[in-house]
């Protein structure tokens, strides 16, 4: 039965984590941001309230009567939004809750959970030469007797720095293309393995961004996630890599959600502000006989509540089950595009308030613009949709 | 708060009938559609066709000779949808006469409701209609300029409606007015009562169904004509139709994106199919993205509605969302064929006629 309202229980999560992300983040909203690489000790406290709710893990989900499902893909999305309401850097900066610890619950075998399940775990993917391209990456992983010995450089590792473990991908043989891309568990404190820098970065300063350099970096042979085996022929090579880039399609939609959750921000201070100047947002008249900045405020209001929708679905999908990597790369770029519209845009209607430091307008700004790029920039997120719009594959349309 | 799952499972009901209304939009709509454009009419027996669908029937009581079906704005903007990706203009003259019933059936009295449905429950099309948009720059929803004063036992309209769809034939037409003292007023126009003047009109687009201008100068009803006890919602009758034009839009631009996909991967230049360029297949990108985002905000306020929540400002985020995007794919349409797309060889240039109307139309085909 058709119905785009959360289950009272989602509801329930989303008001709650409201709450906390009001009184247990935005005080430290602009502490962070000026203190761009200070360990935002508070974060743990949050991530201890968290973690006690286990709003993600315990979401599985009971189906309805027809066997619908809203479960931890729902409450996934619900979250990141809320919490990215309070701060998307804090977000970020929240320990145990990196890229990496999500690849490792995916792929990680029973041993591989015990040791790193609960670790705080980072992702490495990105190079100096490698962004989007991510089946181009050049960092190696040779097999030495009892130890994979890993070399090559990455950069924008989120948590990078304050991580324990971080999920690194390398190639077994460059010449064989996709196929021969796995990922590797390495330790922090490994010899050979070392974070060389942090990033000075427009937004989200409160997320560590490091780059780590791996020399002669040697780890055990049980440390690489999923099949250590190279794909002998296209199909399996199409399916190995394919297998490891779905893991986005499950990661677009919560990203969505953060820019879901900044932009709500923006909206919410913009109006406040706006409202002291009798400047009201409301759904009386239609748009086109509204003054310029009403007609503003409600289009943005659309925008907001569109890309949510699509963020939703593609979550919904999840859920039940169904292939949704058309609709996790529309959710993605939609939000990620609206977010930084919306977001410059308050600044914008606010005037110098929306442009000073003394509120949270123009953070909210520089924050959201990470969030059109990482998991997939706009551009590659519109490919990805246009080869499925259109059925081509990526040799047609590149 | 619900406590209803989030969920985009249609009903085994609205899957079939989701077939044969679409059935219907391809066989009768599509292949209707450049002939009704150019003569600025409907062809003749399309609306006697339409009966076979049922859609005026379907929420009559039984007792008065209809199927007795719930209303169901879901159902209703899912059938908006698939007759409007045959056409707009035909899909608007279909649903037109169900604006009316639903009305009667959702704010009338029990006297108006016996007196009025019986007669959509026979073999013949029976034209209907609803008076609501009136002919100025700003017209506003919100202010209607139209008057209704009462003088003795009867009401005095007065003032001019427009883009009236089937307005130069209907022999119902449920006028809605400001009624001196009281507020928003509709009433019930039975035939051609003195001082109603009809004037056909040819507009940008929808022109498969005849519009009309029509005037009203001391147009004298009956007490009987005013729908309902008193008051008229007008904010539930203007939110339900806007649910309404929303899958218009929603329609139309599947449409215009199924087309846009098979000639942009046909069409080859500089050796390869213009597909094969990012600046096309993003532009084709964004379309697809925004249309599903267009579909899930009508549905949204249609489910709000058929909940019986407050779906006031679901209904108006949704318009102001279709009304822009729907403009926006209709544009990107013509685009994307090139020259093709301005001239009449192809649809393109129909659909992003019709889709100027979303952003304007106002109460018409009230889910």
């Amino acid at each position: 039965m058709i119905n785009l309202e959360l289950s009272s229980k989602h509801q329930e999560t989303a008001d709650n984590l409201r709450m906390m992300a009001e009184h247990m983040m935005r005080p430290y909203s602009r502490k962070y941001d000026k203190e761009e690489h200070t360990y935002p000790k508070e974060m743990e406290e949050v991530a201890k309230v968290i973690g006690q709710n286990r709003p993600v893990a315990s979401a599985k989900g009971k189906p309805s009567d027809d066997g619908v499902k809203n479960g931890s893909n729902m409450m996934a999305v619900t979250a990141y939004e809320a919490m990215c309401w309070g701060d998307t850097g804090l977000m970020l900066a929240m320990p145990g809750r990196g890229l990496g610890n999500a690849a490792i619950s995916a792929v990680a075998t029973p041993e591989q959970l015990k040791k790193f399940g609960g670790r705080y775990a980072a992702m490495a993917i990105t190079e100096p030469g490698t962004g989007s391209d991510s089946a181009n990456i050049s960092t190696t992983a040779v097999l030495d007797g009892d130890e994979w010995v890993i070399n090559g450089e990455k950069i924008y590792v989120t948590d990078g720095d304050r991580c324990d473990v971080v999920v690194v991908w390398a190639t077994l043989d460059k010449s064989l293309g996709k196929a021969a891309i796995k990922s590797f568990l390495v330790e922090k404190g490994t010899p050979g393995c070392e974070v060389t820098r942090l990033e000075h970065k427009l937004g989200i300063r409160a997320s560590d961004t490091a780059a780590i350099s791996f020399s002669d970096c040697r780890i055990p042979k049980s440390n690489i996630l999923g099949n250590p085996e190279v794909a002998r022929n296209a199909e399996e090579r199409k399916k190995a890599f394919g297998g490891v880039m779905q893991t986005f399609d499950n990661t677009r939609p919560p990203v969505a959600a953060m820019a879901i959750g900044v932009g709500r921000a923006a909206l919410d201070l913009a109006q406040e502000l706006l409202a002291k100047e009798n400047v009201n947002v409301s759904y009386g008249k239609k748009p086109s006989n509204l003054s310029a900045i009403e007609a503003e405020l409600v289009s943005m209001e659309a925008e907001w509540m569109a890309a949510k929708l699509l963020v939703q679905r593609a979550a919904w999908m999840a859920d039940n089950k169904q292939p949704n990597s058309k609709e996790a790369s529309m959710c993605k770029a939609k939000a990620g595009r609206m977010g930084n519209y919306v977001t410059l845009r308050c600044v914008e209607l606010c005037s110098s308030l929306g442009y000073s430091e003394t509120d949270l307008l123009e953070k909210f700004a520089r924050d959201s613009k990470i969030l059109d790029i990482f998991e997939g920039t706009q551009q590659i997120q519109q490919l990805i949709v246009a080869r499925r719009v259109l059925g081509k594959s990526s040799s047609e349309l590149k | 708060m619900s406590d209803l799952l989030f969920d985009l499972t249609l009903s085994d009901e609205q899957r079939m009938t989701r077939e044969s209304v679409s059935r219907f939009a391809e066989t009768e709509l599509a292949a209707l559609a450049r002939e009704a454009d150019d003569n600025n009419a409907t062809p003749e027996g399309f609306f006697d066709k339409t009966l076979e669908l049922g859609l005026g029937l379907m929420p009559i009581p039984e007792a008065l000779g209809g199927a007795g079906v719930d209303r169901s704005p879901v159902s209703n903007a899912l059938t908006a949808e698939d007759l409007s990706r045959g056409d707009m203009s035909l899909a608007l003259g279909s649903l037109t006469p169900l604006g009316f019933i639903n009305t009667v059936i959702d704010q009338g009295t029990d006297a108006q409701k016996e007196k009025y449905l019986p007669s959509f429950c026979g073999e013949q099309f029976e034209a209907a209609t609803v008076a609501f948009m009136e002919p100025r720059a700003t017209f506003d929803p919100s202010e209607l300029q139209t008057s209704a004063r009462k003088d003795g036992n009867e009401y005095v309209i007065n003032g001019s409606k427009t883009m009236v769809a089937l307005g130069v034939d209907a022999q119902l037409i449920l006028v809605v007015a400001e009624l001196e003292g009281t507020g928003p007023a509709a009433f019930i126009v039975e035939g051609n009562p003195e001082g109603l003047e009809r004037s056909a009109q040819e507009n940008m687009g929808l022109r498969g169904v005849q519009m009309a201008d029509l005037s009203f100068n001391d147009v004298r009803l009956p007490e009987s004509a005013l729908l309902g006890d008193g008051g008229f919602d007008l904010q539930r009758y203007v939110d339900l139709s806007r649910i309404g034009i929303c899958a218009l839009a929603v329609g139309t631009c599947q449409a215009v994106l199924d087309y846009v996909v098979e000639y942009c991967n046909e069409r080859v230049a500089f050796g390869e199919p213009i597909s094969n360029r990012q600046s096309v297949a993003f532009m084709i990108a964004d379309m697809a993205t925004e249309l599903d985002a267009m579909r899930l905000m009508t549905w949204r306020a249609a489910a709000q509605a058929e909940q019986g929540s407050d779906f006031h400002q679901q209904a108006y985020l949704a318009k102001t969302f279709c009304g822009e995007h729907a403009m926006k794919i209709g544009t990107d349409g013509v685009q994307l064929l090139g020259g093709h797309g301005f001239t009449k060889e192809h649809p393109a240039e129909l659909w992003y006629r019709n889709l100027r109307a979303i952003a304007i139309l106002e109460g018409a085909v009230s889910v």
